[in-house]
């Protein structure tokens, strides 16, 4: 908590207010409200939305009925209350961002698969109040409409500047759950193909066999209309055939594709598996199955030849199929397809393999559970940690634990959800809040391939062509409710030339594929061999045609006129819903300090660090290949972002300027109004920022503030606090003795709060104890209750008491007294006064948590000063640094005898964390230090 | 011979305020500030050797024997192989080559014997199935062969091969100590006598003759050690110290330190004799060549052997009887318990020497072997000039049992052993902390930053 106490106000609601109802303060009628309108606090104004808290909506845009929506997390119906969530839905799907051919592209023979990159759009209502990031993004299905459908991840709130300012993060983690979305699909798609294609050879077989029968019964009757309808059958039923193999072929092929999208990295493990899973069926259907395969099926074949529903009933059994593969039984296949709207399509469920939809799910609820609070908050507890990440050495004194557990599992999350991330998986780099933005070493984009001087040039020259044209394409696909994404996306598909090049890629990587063995990392570490040719071959390519184009309407000559209209007519649309969207004063209503703030929640690419780690898997890769298949745009801080707008966009764009060398302005100017697009949000109430009040964080952390109440009244309640908390925070063990269990345990919960170190769970503090305690205990407690019982087990404790008196001070809870060394200092006099005018328990929180953090901050200055511990010279004896120390805690800290006793301990804690890596291994005891001085026994 | 009688009454009131001393919370003179506890004995444990500058091994009734390193307080090795308790541990330098190696020779109620590598810590020898336990080992380094003693006298070389061996017949309780005398001698402490052996080494075999029996002591012998080349020293259960010649094994001082209560004392030898035996009994000496600590009973007696005078003394240094002892310097001592502290004492001039608080510091002072008590001699006290106080500087509380020994590394820090199955490290405070930041900062560079 180092930012919270005095930088933002807390607009929070302290949850134990009313549970602890404070006797002094005054009853409400009395109160004077801090501001006219007393059911509101100032901070946030009041939401015109009909839901209570943010949420998260998936949502569909079904061919059937139309946009719907799907479910909801929480899926609470109380937190969407009145909101209308058809409305929503319809309004969010009802951006056509895709645009996406279907069926046959001119110049091929079999129908393609969009392999579309997901869109993030910044959407509102205002007249709901709502606003919403939604994520657009399309899953597989073979009975879609050119096999694709449609979906929609929206995260609704009240609040347009959240969602803004939050953008990044959360198309982060949208990213991620929609690649794993997108991956289940991709396997139940599969799946279902192999199923498809078996039963389809099925058919054929039967047909074939009828034919020969036929044939056989007499060759008079072969140009019989029922002959010619067989054959005609049986040539559908061949080429439905080559087409799903042909499907089969585009759907391995997916992870071959070099992906635009920055988050859009994905497991590995995972992409190997359902790549060799493809590869296998590929393998097995790559020829038409023996005609007789089936012939012992025929007769329960024939028996279902005129059931119509038997398609639907291989695919209603898509489960069971799968588990049962030896038995599953294939069905003929109707030439005939169902119509449209009788058939049922298949729940968002059934289209995505199940242990990835429910890792989907998990990642959206996290999402969710991370996003609560306001922005305030939510700002206040980003920053907390930002600063926390920089005092990692000594912030195991006070702060909780965030390093390991909570921070990581937050932000930095495995890219595969399905459990991948245990057996040693890469796992992503956070990305770490910026307070400032860094400058790219261009180094790391374009190292010199120092074994081939020749290709050097061309190497980097194509890598920086692919860095820039990439980062063309790619982002608008980031930010913006961006059309041009979807002609860039399909122009292949139309152009004959384009699609003809990319076939033939297509065709040779696959052989290539075939040719290896699947390699693990085929996805992001490309062979070193010829397929990175090929792919760079293909970037550069591509390249051409983008960079002829002189604005970011690539294509606009290759896409065919209809298109171009659709792309012009939503952008046309899009503009007018902005109205004056490129007025930044208006779209980012936020001040210099609030920008200043704003860099908080920018995030640097996490690519450059990720990437030594993604490829030190098995062999170094030359470098230009990096650049080019590892999605140049995610090396390329996306900085500014939000700073758009605001007064910070003049700061230097470094990161978007550095890749462009070679190509000239019209790149980089494009790449700029791109970016400054992406911060459009399609909405016209931006005025209103509403803020739906947080709900609570972490246990611990109301665990601890409720402690606070406690801590407060101890301090209000004994005079000798001060001295109590002194013991604790110089390393003094404190033994609360009482006889009343409860009432120990509480004082101990509350001066919990005043040991250093406590340890990931406590383990320096024992809340209550009823034997005698040893020497041992001494060394790991800190803190301790102890009992206080009048028989002979109580003699032996006192025993013990006294015998070791000379290390512990006993605070006596039932007659109010303390023992323990007499101290005068100043320092804890601000957290230790009986007679503060501090009520609240959370307030008393955070004012001793700055505190501590002041004291902490301090003795990391300390311990890390190295002239205060080492001679600076050799002629330099102990006495000069010792006389040095004293004098820096004196006179530069202004600490007195006994205040420097804390800053001393603090400081021997952090060099043991800091030196305990080294040594901790090894178990040794942990040391425990003391010194003789004299106590003195306090009264109330 | 010299027979003083100490304690009384008005001494105790005037010096000996309580006799349980308690020195309060403020020592600035102990900088003991730092403790470590070491775990890993599951019995009591006894014996403390120092194998090197850093390194200490323990062992106790277990039958373990562990390695420390004392710097860091790690465990480094776990001599495992005694099955019942260990009762006798010596360390073996063998210096013959140009490089010393230190051995740890063990010996254990399971009557068998061990060498061990503290270093890999493997057994390089052993031997089993002894006709009795040994009790006490000796280490003739200028011969490189060693002594074991208990019911019978044995000698080995190196290897662990027996050399000879003498059975000693006239106690069943056997050799309790064994010290090194000039001229290939053996001093050997058997029940209430001393008695000496002669080495005789040919050259490939070792023989061990008796040639002398001092049986001067009139109570078991507990303590017996060098206190130079011309001297040693015994102690005995009845509070006798006696000075030998270490050459012509002539008795140089005969001392019976002994004291008397408040009764009467014809009363108060029956008391001495029934309920507190070991009041008076010398448990551990030591010593520095020139000044003999002597732990009696629950007190402690510093004699000067040059002048065969006390130096100082206290009678009730301890709440219980005191197990070990050492002289840190000319001034300063230190000693251990079984109340389970360690104190640390300081030989003080007396305040002033006219004080009448020291008229009656030493009560009596007899030069008759019999009498207990009698006013004038003890006036002759006075006369001696150099008899000064023992001063506690400093305790240090850690152990709940008795503290059985300790081992000083200087000011690497103390070890001590105890009854409750723990060690504790014992350090400077601020030293520790000194070389923490030194580790700090060598870490920080080694980093390159935190």
């Amino acid at each position: 908590m180092i930012g919270s106490p005095d930088v933002v106000a807390f607009t929070k609601e302290d949850e134990y207010g009313q549970a602890n109802p404070d006797p002094w303060a005054l009853p409400e009628e009395f109160s004077v409200p801090l501001h006219p309108l007393a059911d509101s606090n100032p901070w946030a104004k009041t939401s015109y939305a009909k839901f209570t808290k943010d949420f998260i909506l998936i949502s569909e845009f079904s061919e059937q009925v139309g946009p719907q929506p799907l479910l909801t997390i929480p899926e609470d119906p109380k937190v969407c209350g009145t909101f209308d969530l058809n409305y929503f839905s319809l309004r969010i799907m009802s951006v056509d961002y895709q645009a996406s051919f279907v069926g046959h592209p001119p110049g091929t023979g079999y129908p393609r698969l969009s392999f579309v990159e997901d869109s993030r759009v910044v959407l509102g209502d205002s007249k709901e109040g709502a606003f919403a990031y939604v994520h657009h993004l399309t899953l597989y299905d073979l009975e879609a409409r050119g096999f694709v459908r449609p979906f929609c991840m929206a995260y609704v709130a009240a609040d347009e500047r959240k969602i803004m300012l939050q953008f990044q993060e959360l198309s982060l983690r949208f990213s991620q759950a929609s690649e794993c979305l997108k991956a289940g699909n991709r396997r139940a798609f599969a799946k279902e193909l192999r199923r498809k294609l078996q039963d389809l050879e099925y058919t054929h077989s039967v047909l074939q066999r009828e034919e020969g029968l036929q044939r056989e019964a007499g060759p008079q009757c072969m140009y019989s209309a029922h002959a010619v309808e067989k054959a005609n059958e049986l040539a559908n039923v061949e080429k439905s055939i080559y087409e799903h193999r042909d499907l089969l072929r585009q759907i391995s092929c997916y992870h071959r594709r070099p992906r635009r999208d920055p988050h859009a990295v994905t497991c590995q493990k995972c992409m190997t598996e359902c790549l060799s899973e493809c590869e296998e069926l590929l393998d097995k259907y790559v020829k038409l199955a023996n005609p007789f395969g089936y012939s012992k099926n025929e007769e329960e074949g024939q028996g279902q030849l005129d059931d119509e529903g038997g398609d639907e009933e291989a695919d209603e059994e898509d489960d069971e199929g799968v588990k049962r593969k030896p038995s599953y039984t294939p069905q003929l296949i109707k030439a005939k397809s169902a119509k449209c709207f009788d058939k049922r399509l298949k729940t968002l469920q059934e289209l995505c393999d199940e242990t990835f939809y429910k890792a989907t799910l998990e990642l959206l609820k996290e999402t969710e559970r991370s996003f609560r609070g306001d922005l305030c908050y939510l700002h206040t507890c980003r920053l907390d940690k930002a600063l926390r990440r920089k005092q990692r050495v000594a912030n195991f004194l006070f702060e909780e634990d965030l390093g390991d557990d909570e921070d990581e599992v937050e932000t930095l999350r495995p890219f595969c959800a399905v459990n991948h991330a245990i057996d040693g998986y890469i796992l992503l780099n956070p990305p770490p809040i910026v307070l400032g933005p860094e400058p790219l070493e261009l180094d790391v984009l374009e190292p010199p391939d120092p074994l081939d001087p020749a290709s050097e040039t061309s190497h980097t020259q194509e890598s920086e062509l692919g860095l820039g044209e990439s980062h063309l394409e790619s982002s608008p696909s980031d930010q913006t409710l961006e059309t041009q994404e979807s002609s860039e996306e399909t122009k292949g598909s139309f152009s004959s030339d384009k699609s003809g090049v990319g076939q033939s890629e297509k065709q040779q990587s696959l052989t290539s594929m075939k040719s290896e063995a699947p390699d693990p990392d085929s996805d992001l570490t490309p062979d070193p061999d010829q397929n990175t040719d090929l792919e760079r071959e293909s970037s550069s390519e591509e390249m051409e045609t983008t960079a002829g184009d002189d604005e970011g309407d690539s294509g606009g000559d290759q896409t065919p006129v209809s298109l171009l209209e659709v792309v012009s007519e939503l952008q046309a649309s899009k503009e007018d819903e902005c109205g004056g969207g490129n007025d930044s004063d208006l779209l980012v209503p936020i001040d210099t300090a609030c920008c200043m703030a704003q860099e908080g929640f920018l995030y640097e690419a996490s690519a450059p660090d990720a990437m030594p780690c993604l490829l030190q898997s098995s062999h170094p890769q030359p470098s230009p290949t990096l650049v080019v298949n590892q999605e140049p745009q995610a090396l390329l801080p996306l900085q500014d972002d939000y700073t758009v707008g605001s007064p910070c966009s003049e700061s230097p764009a470094t990161g978007l300027e550095l890749p462009v060398g070679h190509l000239g302005d019209a790149v980089s100017r494009t790449s700029v109004e791109d970016g400054s697009d992406c911060t459009m949000s399609v909405s016209t109430g931006s005025d209103r920022a509403a803020s739906p009040l947080g709900y609570g964080r972490v246990v611990t952390l109301c665990q601890r503030k409720k402690a606070g109440q406690g801590a407060l009244r101890f301090v209000r309640q004994y005079p000798f606090a001060m001295q109590a908390l002194w013991c604790l925070l110089s390393g003094r063990t404190l033994v609360v003795l009482g006889a009343d269990e409860g009432r120990v345990r509480r004082l101990v919960a509350a001066l919990a709060l005043f040991v250093p170190a406590p340890g990931k769970c406590g383990e320096r503090v024992q809340a209550w104890l009823s034997c005698p305690f040893t020497l041992t205990d001494l060394q790991r407690w800190k803190l301790v209750g102890l009992q206080r019982v009048a028989s002979p087990v109580g003699s032996s404790m006192l025993y013990s008491l006294s015998r070791y008196s000379r290390y512990i001070s006993i605070l006596d809870a039932d007659q109010k007294t303390l023992r323990c060394p007499p101290y005068r200092g100043q320092l804890l006099a601000n957290i230790a006064d009986h007679r503060t005018y501090v009520r609240r328990g959370s307030t008393y929180f955070l004012h001793i948590q700055s505190t501590l953090c002041h004291l902490a901050a301090k003795a990391f200055l300390f311990t890390f000063t190295h002239h205060l511990h080492l001679p600076v010279s050799s002629t330099e004896g102990p006495e000069v640094v010792e006389g040095r120390r004293r004098c820096f805690l004196q006179e530069q800290l202004g600490l007195g005898e006994e205040d420097s006793h804390i800053l001393l301990y603090l400081s021997q804690l952090i060099t043991q964390q800091y030196l305990q890596p080294a040594a901790g291994s090894s178990a040794a005891a942990p040391c425990f230090s003391f010194d003789y001085t004299t106590s003195v026994l306090y009264k109330i | 011979m010299l027979r003083w009688i100490l304690g009384g009454r008005e001494a105790q009131s005037s010096v000996e305020k309580s006799p349980v001393l308690c020195i309060g919370e403020e020592q600035p003179k102990n900088w003991f500030t730092e403790l470590q506890v070491l775990k890993g004995h599951f019995d009591i444990v006894r014996f403390l050797v120092q194998i090197d500058d850093f390194r200490c091994a323990s062992a106790g009734d277990d039958g373990l024997v562990l390695v420390w390193n004392v710097e860091t307080g790690e465990r480094l090795q776990e001599l495992r192989g005694h099955s019942q308790q260990i009762t006798a541990i010596t360390t073996f330098t063998c210096s013959s080559e140009v490089t010393s190696h230190t051995s740890l020779i063990t010996a254990s109620s399971d009557r068998s014997l061990s060498l061990w590598d503290p270093d890999t810590g493997t057994r390089v020898q052993t031997i089993s199935d002894l006709q009795s336990s040994v009790k006490c080992l000796l280490v003739l380094e200028r011969l490189c062969l060693w002594v074991s003693g208990g019911e019978e006298l044995c000698v080995w070389n190196r290897d662990f091969q027996l050399q000879c061996h003498r059975q000693h017949k006239q106690s069943d309780t056997g050799i309790t100590a064994l010290i090194e005398l000039p001229k290939n001698s053996i001093g050997a402490a058997v029940d209430k006598e001393i008695v000496i052996y002669r080495l005789t080494v040919s050259d490939s075999s070792v023989s061990v003759a008796e040639i002398r029996c001092l049986s001067d002591h009139q109570d078991q012998i507990r303590a017996l050690i060098n206190v130079n080349d011309e001297l040693f020293a015994s102690g005995s259960h009845a509070g006798e110290l006696i000075l030998w010649d270490a050459i012509e094994w002539n008795i140089l001082a005969y001392e019976h330190i002994l004291w008397e209560e408040s009764q009467a004392s014809t009363q108060n030898a029956i008391r001495l004799g029934a309920s507190k035996p070991s009041e008076m009994s010398i448990q551990h000496l030591t010593t520095n060549g020139k000044l003999i600590l002597a732990a009696v009973g629950s007190g402690l007696y510093v004699y000067n052997v040059q002048t065969k005078a006390v130096v100082a003394y206290r009678k009730v240094a301890h709440d219980s009887n005191v197990l070990h002892t050492m002289l840190l310097s000319d001034s300063e001592l230190m000693s251990c318990s079984e109340d389970g502290s360690v104190r640390i004492w300081e030989i003080q001039d007396l305040p002033l020497p006219a004080e009448p608080a020291s008229a009656g510091f030493f009560g009596m002072w007899n030069f008759s072997r019999t009498n207990k008590q009698s006013g004038p001699p003890s006036k002759k006290v006075m006369d001696i000039p150099n008899i000064r106080m023992l001063e506690l500087t400093g305790d240090l509380i850690g152990h709940s049992g008795a503290v059985q020994m300790f081992v000083s590394f200087k000011e690497n820090g103390l070890v001590t052993c105890s009854t409750d199955h723990l060690l504790i490290l014992w350090k400077n405070g601020e030293r520790q902390s000194h070389l923490r930041s030194l580790a700090l900062f060598r870490k920080l560079e080694e980093k390159g930053g935190l």
